[in-house]
């Protein structure tokens, strides 16, 4: 190890994050492999060894036998200060090596707020920040994960961006790559032949024109790359390569546990959700594979935790059947099975009282919104009656702590929806006075609210932010309407908010912006330890952009988005008719009920949507 | 099943492991071996494992002893064989066995450890530590949970000695491992506070054997 690491290693918090060496990393000889990849998660290792995506990923690239895939996670401030001062370039953790020998750098971004933490990791590895800085073929820079399907606001940063499911697409661009490297190209020769690799982008082939209202005119594609780009899905699930040894860490993670996907995708269709409309076409894996690959995975793993992952597990088919067979394998060696995103339905708390057979502490439910005029709205397809029968049935079962999730700000919403939000609170502590069984232990009803944040490729994408002072307006608001004892309100700070509305719709010209926060010294914006509100205020200012552009403006149907080159597979004239549907209050059916032909369907290529 | 033990090292990267960490890994290595370990009763079962001499975080050793029981009858060379493969980079099982002595006989441990100066004679320091270690009674200030009190560590060093060996000096020492216990960081905060300009820019340590009252090696 170096000297210098050495050294430090004892002064920081909780230093085997910084080490490597944990059971399961992949460790090749660097001089037997042609290329080698810096998997870069541009926030702590706690969080990044939490993320499934990147667990897979780390696998599958590994897979290719000239291919050597490390990880790399951004250094707490305590560590990040230490490597400053005794001049350690950014490692990665296999190796110990700088990343800037490493041939591709490559980006998992989940979340906006992680950008200006990306910019820092690349000045950590002494490798300039700017695309355009990087005139030679390696390393080159390429970023994948949700944030990439508005690829504008890092387009200055980021040679290439990956949209959608990474598990074939990253290994056909490494094998490009890889000639590209043995052949001696040049960079531009290289982004050429890359960009007719289906879901590849290369942000430079797109020039945005502005109107001089900075709203987007056109976008000049560089000849030879498509129009749009549209991502990439993986179409059958039970076929595609699933780790089935992952890293164990060392030490304490986020979701210290095995994670097991039940399918990608969402039948529900709600009208704020970037995901449920990004993820689709629905896809799910079986359940006798999912029972086989989660013994597997625990027995690999020893870990004492399994959850199921999904964006609705109430929805996976064979839900029932899984859990049981499942069940067979953890009840006898005490592991513990979790679900989470599971609806407010009597299926529901069925499998609940079947899982959870000890500690029957918290219950959480999303309602989003307080009226059943909002939720029908929003299309969050859950009724008062539902959830109120779901906490009587959790009641009786036991629990005594339901935790209730809001959005402020949504689009139609009146004051009289937020006070429905205290009215429904005020609901579920009367059914638990009616139909609790051990009123002697109390209850605790934790609402919370944030402020809503428009996301592009969602229905919503078109609609405005409540500003800052709204969003308060309403807090307060609900904060008085709110009077019993058992009930406990959070809200969240609209400022976090207000600049993820700006970065997630944003265009090209909030780069500088980017940039100005990182040369002011902020990383690890989504951390409240480090998030500077101040600091993004005087970063606008500095680049003469205007924040409320972005957050506060209502868009025409025919604005030209900053994403416009990105084809998630759902049709624009589905997202507009389901903002329609919006003002209108009207529900729309769930896919399972009726197919909405939204468009993500033709990504299965003859296949067929689980939906 | 009885109460066996696990003698293991842990050096190079997994020194950064802290003591609850390692109880977690260890406890995931013995499951991936197919070893069950017995749980405690009650309302949340954890394993019933324990180290014996919680060893900081930094330090290497080729001695540690971990306690625990299964549930299940094996032998203790096939749990030693399940047990070698799973565990990750620095962490190694040596021996596994049944014992039947009480922990708290382990009375005295045998450390080495560097400290490093990078603008120093090493040969000329080496001799100052001896000297400074030779003193009857060396009293520093040691914080404790009823707040900062002063401690003679002298009777807790059975033997110490100094040696240049190029630009560090090589300590090796035979101290008290429990009643009381004297952390090895301590050697160096003595010379920190009571002799600043012998004060190392680095130091690290290493546990090689552990031993009774009697000075025979305790397993």
């Amino acid at each position: 190890m170096d000297k210098r690491l050495e050294r430090i290693l004892p002064k920081v918090q909780k230093p085997a994050r910084y080490t490597g060496g944990e059971y399961n990393q992949i460790i090749k000889n660097k001089d037997e492999v042609d290329l080698r990849v810096a998997f870069c998660f541009p926030d702590t290792y706690e969080i990044g060894m939490s993320n499934l995506g990147m667990g897979i990923l780390y696998a599958t690239m590994n897979e290719l036998p000239y291919v050597w895939c490390e990880r790399v996670f951004a250094p707490w401030g305590d560590m990040y200060e230490q490597m400053k001062k005794e001049d350690i370039k950014l490692y990665a953790l296999e190796s110990g090596d700088s990343i800037n020998e490493h041939d591709v750098i490559a980006f998992s971004i989940g979340y906006e707020m992680a950008y200006t933490t990306v910019l820092d990791m690349l000045d950590m590895a002494g490798v300039p920040i700017h695309s355009n800085e990087r005139t030679e073929l390696l390393p080159l820079v390429i970023a994948g994960g949700t944030a990439a399907l508005n690829p504008e606001p890092m387009a200055d940063f980021i040679d290439i961006f990956l949209l959608g499911e990474g598990e074939e697409m990253n290994n056909e661009l490494l094998e490009l790559l890889h000639e590209a490297k043995l052949n001696s190209w040049s960079k531009e020769q290289f982004l050429q032949k890359a960009s007719k690799i289906g879901g590849v982008l290369v942000p430079s082939f797109y020039e945005p024109v502005y109107n001089d209202d900075f709203t987007i005119k056109e976008f000049n594609v560089a000849e030879g790359a498509p129009e749009r780009v549209t991502k990439r899905i993986i179409t059958d699930l039970d076929k595609v390569h699933f780790p089935l040894n992952p890293i164990v860490p060392s030490t304490e993670v986020i979701h210290d546990r095995v994670n097991l996907e039940l399918f990608r995708g969402c039948v529900r269709g709600c009208r704020f959700c970037q995901a449920g409309h990004t993820y689709r076409p629905i896809r799910a894996k079986s359940p006798e594979l999912l029972v086989e690959q989660g013994k597997a995975l625990l027995k690999n793993t020893g870990c004492q935790d399994i959850t199921l992952l999904s964006l609705s597990s109430s929805d996976y088919r064979e839900l029932s059947c899984l859990c049981d067979g499942l069940l067979d394998y953890c009840e006898p060696r005490s592991i513990g099975l979790s679900l989470p995103s599971l609806r407010a339905d009597n299926f529901s708390i069925e499998i609940m009282h079947r899982i959870q057979k000890t500690r029957k502490s918290g219950l959480t439910f999303a309602p989003e919104a307080g009226s059943q005029r909002l939720r029908d709205a929003i299309n969050k397809n859950v009724t008062e009656e539902d959830l109120l029968n779901t906490c009587r049935l959790a009641f009786e079962g036991g629990w005594n702590n339901v935790k209730l999730y809001f959005m402020l700000g949504l689009p139609t919403e009146t004051d009289e929806d937020i006070l429905g939000i205290a009215e429904l609170a005020n609901q579920v502590l009367h059914t638990w006075r009616l139909y609790a069984t051990n009123k002697n232990r109390g209850v605790r009803i934790t609402v919370s609210t944030s402020c809503f944040v428009p996301k592009p490729h969602s229905p919503f994408q078109w609609e405005c932010q409540n500003t800052m002072d709204e969003y308060i307006r309403k807090v307060n608001l609900l904060r008085e309407s709110i009077k019993a004892k058992n009930v406990v309100y959070n809200w969240h700070d609209p400022q976090t908010s207000y600049i993820e509305a700006t970065l997630s719709r944003g265009d090209r010209r909030m780069g500088k912006v980017i940039e100005n926060v990182w040369r002011s010294g902020g990383r690890l914006q989504a951390w409240s330890d480090y998030f500077d509100f101040d600091k993004w205020m005087k970063a606008f200012e500095d680049a003469g952009v205007d924040p409320s552009f972005y957050a506060h403006r209502p868009r025409s149907r025919d604005e030209v988005m900053p994403w416009a080159m990105v084809d998630v597979g759902v049709r624009e004239e589905h997202l507009w008719h389901e903002r329609e549907q919006c003002y209108k209050s009207e529900l729309s059916p769930d896919c399972r009920k009726q197919c909405s032909a939204c468009g993500a369907a033709k990504l299965l290529k003859g296949g067929r949507c689980d939906g | 099943m009885d109460k066996m033990r696990l003698l293991f090292s842990k050096t190079g990267r997994a020194v950064y492991i802290s003591h609850l960490d390692l109880m977690r890994t260890l406890t995931r290595a013995f499951l991936r071996a197919d070893c069950r370990l017995k749980y405690s009763e009650g309302f949340n079962p954890h394993p019933n494992i324990s180290i014996a001499l919680p060893l900081s975080v930094g330090a290497e050793s080729v001695c540690e002893i971990m306690e625990f029981k299964l549930i299940e009858e094996k032998s203790p060379d096939e749990i030693l064989s399940a047990l070698k493969s799973q565990l990750p980079e620095g962490i190694e099982a040596l021996h596994v066995y049944e014992s039947e002595r009480k922990v708290k006989e382990l009375k005295w441990i045998k450390i080495c450890g560097v400290f490093e100066y990078d603008n120093t004679d090493a040969e000329k320091m080496a001799n100052k530590l001896n000297e400074f270690y030779s003193a009857e009674s060396i009293v520093i200030s040691k914080k404790t949970k009823r707040g900062i009190a002063d401690s003679d560590i002298k009777p807790a060093i059975k033997q110490i000695e100094f040696e240049a060996k190029g630009n560090d000096v090589l300590v090796s020492a035979i101290i008290s491992a429990q009643e009381p216990t004297l952390n090895p960081e301590l050697l160096c905060d003595a010379v920190r506070q009571l002799k600043p300009e012998f004060a190392p820019d680095f130091a690290k340590f290493k546990r090689l054997e552990v031993f009774d009252a009697q000075m025979e090696v305790f397993r």
